[in-house]
């Protein structure tokens, strides 16, 4: 089996509380894996526990078919870019990416050759003499992926490094890293809280909450597709709507929401009976404005617009329906009707794209 | 009318310092360089001269004491370092509040007694009719009383004691503001213990090791009542020489001379350390 990270059935108490809880995970060779979770999710944990700074109080941990519950971290095919970098201050950039080498006794010549090389594949030749406390953010940021892949790990985990960058070289980086990451063939694990992060780079992403993963997919069918009401509303935006369940037609839910609007979506699992609270939830950009011309099948709900925010591309609605604040994206080529605050709208969506859950017992 | 009021005030704020430094440093130590060099010929008259310097390098006690008390002190100073460093690693890194605080005082609570005190401490623990000595007769390893004071041995270990806070409170300082993750990362990378510690963890630690040190040494190379009590009389530490001529000989001339060298000595030994150690003054003591 092709597998670089395989785990089971992984358990990392403290005290009465489980931070990771039960995982199991099975990543292929090559891919680019990212665990996206809100903070205290238990993510940061299950990241420590598969560089063995930390201990499973349950569980396997298997690194190409070896185990390495009892391996040191000094001992792991696995390196790990720390959330602040932690690049060796002390130390210049040549010999933060040496480090590895000189304990692996790799020769002078040779090491100043792969710390070449490396600089080299991060886009940062001939900086070996600079001090890191001397380079920009998103250069410091190579340095550490540099210092970590220059050991030609089977699996490199990544710790939120994107979080301390500001906006602009975000965006420039998770594009680099998805590149390096191809280019190296190396094997990602990489944690954050940002759910665009997560779905730029991956090839799959595990959606963790409390300990647990709620789902385990590739990015597009997260956000299409998604299995529970959490990832619903944690990957990507969406509008929540409640409401009682009506009826069920082939997979349609008929749902009465609180401002008398009889909607359909569709039901994606789980059991749901008649009469219960469930949610509906439908992307912004499934929102379709109608003034009167509302297709046969299509569901429609009233609404009061509040206001609108431009924002290029990405311009939205801001309405209101009953208390709840409900966003339509705006069509790009400025074609949207004026909008003025207060004037009531029709908003109408296919069923097929919206999802309807049974209600979370708070 | 603002910029003179401000102009006063920070006269006013410096006044203490530039009376202390000019009234408690300057003036003394120029005195002493002066009178250094003063020859006594008579009882009223003063010639310059160098003799006081001569009678230091040809009387052979003097060097010999004073290079044995600068050897000595270094030891001293290396020894309370290997003594402080797991001290301050475990107060800085390991130890949580309330139970860091308490280690902190431990280190504090001796110096609240004087260095007098302290040292009678030690004594009673190491003198002939002592608690050591007496226990290791309760304890049949010995036959007679042992005296366990008024030797190197013990000269050292009071010096170590009195250094020991101000060794550690700088190791504290700089190990306290030590990201955990750059030691992680030392072993995540594939280093041992030993190689953390010698690539990692004494590298950041530099500043707050050398500023240590400089100050343990500057105490021990100046201390004079742990040698005088703990070494007895012939412990030959050469501030006792100074003291002798002072007030024992009343030979100021002499003694200002030793004094000078002293200064002189410490001076060049830390200039040395800062060197050796890739250190600057502004560096280990910002």
């Amino acid at each position: 089996m092709d597998s670089d990270l395989f785990c089971e059935g992984l358990v990392r108490r403290f005290g009465a509380n489980a931070a990771v809880d039960h995982i199991s995970l099975d990543v292929p060779a090559g891919t680019f894996f990212s665990i996206l979770g809100p903070s205290g999710c238990g993510k940061t944990t299950l990241l420590r526990l598969l560089a063995g700074f930390d201990k499973p109080d349950e569980g396997e941990i298997h690194i190409r078919g070896q185990r390495m519950n009892d391996v040191p971290p000094n001992r792991r095919p696995v390196n790990m870019v720390f959330q602040h970098l932690a690049l060796f201050p002390t130390m210049s950039v040549g010999d933060n990416i040496g480090y590895g080498l000189k304990r692996r006794k790799v020769t002078l010549a040779e090491r100043r050759k792969r710390i070449a090389r490396v600089l080299e594949q991060v886009g940062l030749p001939g900086l070996e003499n600079r001090d890191p406390q001397e380079l920009s953010g998103g250069q410091r940021q190579r340095v550490a992926l540099a210092r970590c892949l220059v050991l030609e790990p089977t699996l490199l985990l990544l710790d939120e490094p994107l979080g301390a960058l500001d906006l602009k070289l975000r965006e420039q980086m998770k594009v680099e890293l998805k590149h390096l990451q191809k280019q190296f063939g190396t094997t990602f694990v990489y944690i954050t809280h940002d759910q665009s992060e997560a779905m730029v780079m991956s090839d799959r992403v595990a959606v963790m909450r409390d300990g647990r993963f709620d789902q385990v997919a590739p990015p597009e069918e997260l956000y299409r597709e998604p299995a529970t009401p959490f990832v619903a509303g944690f990957v990507g935006d969406n509008n929540r709507l409640s409401g009682a369940l009506v009826a069920i037609r082939d997979n349609l839910a008929e749902i009465r929401l609180d401002d008398g609007a009889l909607v359909q979506g569709r039901v994606v699992a789980g059991e749901l009976e008649i009469g219960q609270r469930a949610e509906l939830f439908i992307r912004p950009e499934s929102l379709v404005l109608s003034a009167d011309r509302v297709g046969p099948g299509l569901s429609v709900m009233e609404a009061k617009v509040r206001t609108t925010l431009f924002d290029g591309a990405n311009s939205r609605l801001e309405a209101e329906n009953g208390s709840r604040l409900v966003y339509a994206r705006l069509p790009q080529d400025g074609s949207a009707p004026r909008l003025p605050p207060g004037s009531a709208i029709g908003l109408a969506w296919d069923p097929a794209l919206a999802r309807v859950f049974g209600a979370e017992n708070p | 009318m603002k910029s003179s009021a401000s102009r006063l005030s920070l006269w006013l704020l410096l006044t203490p310092f530039l009376l202390w430094i000019v009234l408690l440093v300057l003036l003394p130590h120029l005195q002493m360089v002066r009178v250094s060099f003063q020859v006594r010929e008579s009882w009223d008259t003063i010639a310059w001269g160098v003799e006081q310097y001569q009678n230091f390098f040809t009387e052979s006690y003097y060097w010999r004491t004073f290079l044995r008390t600068g050897v000595m002190s270094l030891f001293t100073t290396f020894l309370t370092l290997i003594i402080a460093f797991p001290i301050a690693w475990y107060i800085a890194r390991l130890a949580r509040g309330r139970s860091k605080s308490l280690l902190f005082m431990a280190c504090l609570i001796p110096f609240w007694a004087s260095e007098l005190v302290r040292t009678y401490g030690w004594m009673i623990l190491l003198r002939e009719s002592g608690l050591f000595s007496s226990w290791l007769q309760a304890l049949g390893w010995v036959d007679g009383p042992v005296e366990m004071l008024y030797n190197d041995v013990a000269v050292i270990i009071g010096l170590v004691y009195n250094g020991l806070l101000f060794m550690v409170v700088p190791l504290v300082t700089t190990l306290d503001g030590m990201d955990e993750n750059l030691v992680e990362a030392g072993y995540d990378l594939g280093g041992g213990h030993g190689t953390v510690l010698r690539e990692i963890v004494v590298p950041w630690a530099m500043p707050g090791i050398v500023s240590g040190c400089i100050v343990v040494f500057m105490l021990t190379l100046g201390s004079y009542l742990t040698p005088v009590l703990m070494g007895g009389k012939d412990s030959a530490w050469f501030t006792e020489q100074i003291f002798t001529q002072f007030i024992t000989r009343f030979n100021w001339e002499q003694g200002a001379a030793l004094g000078v060298l002293l200064l002189v000595l410490s001076s060049v030994i830390v200039w040395m350390g800062l060197k050796i150690s890739g250190q600057s003054l502004r560096k280990v003591m910002g």
